[in-house]
């Protein structure tokens, strides 16, 4: 325990001959504690924020199937996709030529009908609202489906086309289009 | 200074502002900074600082585990496997809680055991000793609910017995019991209300050791010689020697956690809660978890339902009077020729408790386990106050200082214990 006092019968440290090499010193300590400390903290801290992202079995349910057998033409289904509806719409050829007949500079977010379908008739888009996330109506055919003839969402009046195009109202981007593939004529895989 | 400002010392102008309006950084300075701390502390002393690390731990775990379980009992033993299995280090979050359920009570008995030894519950500390059990009753009930929560089998069968334990009660036991149970027997209404105590539980433990850090910074830590500190030669400021002494013990505590966690996750529990909960069929072979062991020993050994559930929570009660069942003036045992060696008897005895009780209630394990109940409570209720009367205790030395510089010489300066300057 007498080791405790040695401090206090040694030269101060500011007088000492060590002065300026003790200084140098006391910031290499603090900066090296301070460093482990932070790694510490970080390493304590990933484990926690790495369970908030999805789990195993929330990974494993990303992606579904889709049978379009039943799908008559001018017929649209809603799948669920990650927990969101994915709207799947068989176009009829009058939709498509509309679709294909708008010229870009008519569009907020201007895409070709062509780079948002894989293969005629087929349209698959995300349905939720580009603009606050609600499901707009437009999929049986007694919904009303805007100015345009796709989608209309209820909740602040954006009116999307048969191409899934935000064309009027608050939505800023055109209704997404999900990663998908064609397992084959009439099988779907999204994700 | 405007009128109604803090007289603050901080010079950072934005923390001195707020410092100024609400003194916090003042206050923490005061009980944590230079808080005047007995300067001969053994490694016992860090227990309490411990323990709150370990609350901190259980707190901030359990609050991720809850974002994954499912108090449900279709759901709830599947919710826990799936944390196990697909959660993004469940397994890690689950087993830190789980285990540091035992690191708690390692700690929280180590640190009940020093202040037994050291005689920390006496005059003028009896308010902090009696909120020190009042934690251990809430961690002792936070704990039981918790190992509901899996809905294993030792949960379902543990939660039955425990529960039953009212039913003793004359009169209205069994209408307590099916109070607590919301039904007639442990079922999904008891899980859901189990759920929401276990996570309400902690905060109010939190908030006892509130007060029972506020008492004792009132009345000053009690030290292995058990004699006031008598001026500032027989103190040390908190920072940065006990910093650094609860530091070390810091060290140590998580070494032996994560031995437990990364190597033996599973050695403290029971096997048989990952079989799912079966109301229809009890396990052969029923055991608490090891840290009720002593308290189930007591309870088994009394051949009486009501006298056995009385003796065990009076076990834990009887702790509550300790420090006026206790009147020697002497803290220390170090000074008790006589009550150290009956003390140290008595903590061997816990142990024996603790072993007898996770032992089949049968045969000799019975007298064992009644022998060591007599001893238990013999010691508060005989031995103490008796040894209170009769036993002459060892000369106390003068001041804390004095022992500690030991060879005699004149008592150092003060200034060999003012606070060193900090760089």
């Amino acid at each position: 325990m007498a080791d405790t006092l040695a401090p206090s019968s040694s030269p101060p440290v500011e007088g000492g001959a060590h002065a300026p090499a003790d200084g140098t010193k006391r910031d290499f300590l603090k900066l090296v504690a301070g460093s482990f400390a932070a790694v510490g903290v970080g390493a304590i801290v990933w484990p926690f924020i790495a369970s908030m992202n999805p789990a195993k079995d929330v990974l494993a349910l990303a992606s579904t199937d889709v049978d379009l057998t039943h799908v008559a033409e001018g017929q649209a289904v809603t799948v669920m996709w990650r927990g969101k509806p994915v709207f799947v719409r068989h176009r009829t050829a009058k939709e498509i030529e509309e679709a294909q007949a708008v010229p870009l500079s008519d569009l907020r977010d201007p895409q070709t009908d062509q780079s948002r379908v894989l293969r005629e008739p087929w349209l698959i888009v995300v349905g939720v609202c580009t603009h606050l996330g609600c499901v707009p109506l437009g999929q049986k055919s007694t919904d009303p489906r805007g100015d345009y003839g796709g989608w209309f969402c209820p909740c602040h009046g954006s009116h999307y086309d048969t191409a899934g195009r935000i064309r009027r109202g608050p939505a800023p981007l055109n209704l997404a289009v999900p990663e998908y593939e064609f397992r084959s004529d009439t099988q779907v895989r999204i994700g | 200074m405007a009128s109604g400002l803090h007289d603050s010392t901080v010079t950072n102008p934005v923390l001195r502002w707020i410092d100024q309006r609400m003194p916090v950084i003042t206050m923490m300075q005061k009980e944590y900074g230079s808080f005047p701390t007995p300067r001969n502390f053994n490694y016992f002393w860090n227990f309490g600082a411990l323990a709150m690390i370990n609350l901190l731990i259980m707190i901030a775990t359990g609050i991720f585990l809850a974002m994954n379980y499912t108090p449900h009992t279709s759901l709830a033993f599947d919710s826990v496997e799936r944390i196990m299995r697909d959660v993004n280090y469940g397994w890690l979050i689950r087993y830190v809680h789980m285990n540091g359920a035992s690191m708690f009570f390692i700690v929280v008995l180590v640190h009940v055991w020093r202040g037994m030894y050291y005689g920390s519950y006496k005059t003028p500390r009896e308010l902090l000793w009696i909120l020190g059990v009042v934690i251990f009753l809430l961690m002792m009930a936070t704990a039981f609910m918790g190992y509901v929560l899996p809905w294993g089998q030792m949960s379902f069968w543990g939660a039955t017995v425990i529960t039953n334990l009212f039913s003793a009660i004359p009169l209205v036991g069994n209408s307590i019991v099916t109070l607590l149970w919301g039904g007639f027997s442990v079922d999904n209404p008891t899980l859901n209300r189990f759920f929401s105590l276990h996570y309400l539980l902690p905060f109010v433990i939190a908030g006892v050791v509130f007060l029972h850090v506020a008492a004792l910074h009132i009345t000053g830590s009690n030290n292995p010689l058990g004699i006031e500190p008598k001026g500032p030669q027989d103190t040390l400021p908190f920072h940065p020697y006990y910093t650094i002494k609860d530091s070390v013990g810091v060290i140590v505590y998580l070494m032996v956690f994560a031995v437990l966690v990364f190597f033996m996750p599973n050695y403290l529990g029971h096997p048989d809660n990952y079989i799912p909960a079966n109301p229809l069929s009890t396990p052969a072979h029923i055991v608490p978890e090891w840290y009720f062991l002593p308290f189930y020993a007591i309870l088994r050994a009394v051949p009486d339902k009501l006298m056995g559930v009385l003796a065990m929570f009076g076990s834990i009660a009887i702790l509550f009077v300790l420090p006026w069942l206790d009147s020697s003036p002497v803290r220390s045992m170090r000074f008790r020729p006589i009550a150290k060696w009956l003390f140290l008897l008595w903590t061997v005895n816990f142990f024996v408790l603790m072993w007898a009780g996770g032992k089949p209630a049968e045969g000799h394990y019975i007298l064992i386990a009644r022998l060591a109940t007599a001893y238990y409570f013999a010691y508060f209720l005989v031995l103490l106050p008796l040894l209170s009367k009769i036993e002459r205790p060892l000369p106390l030395p003068e001041s804390i200082a004095r022992p500690v510089l030991r060879g005699g010489g004149p008592l150092p300066g003060a200034a060999t214990a003012q606070p060193m300057e900090k760089a």
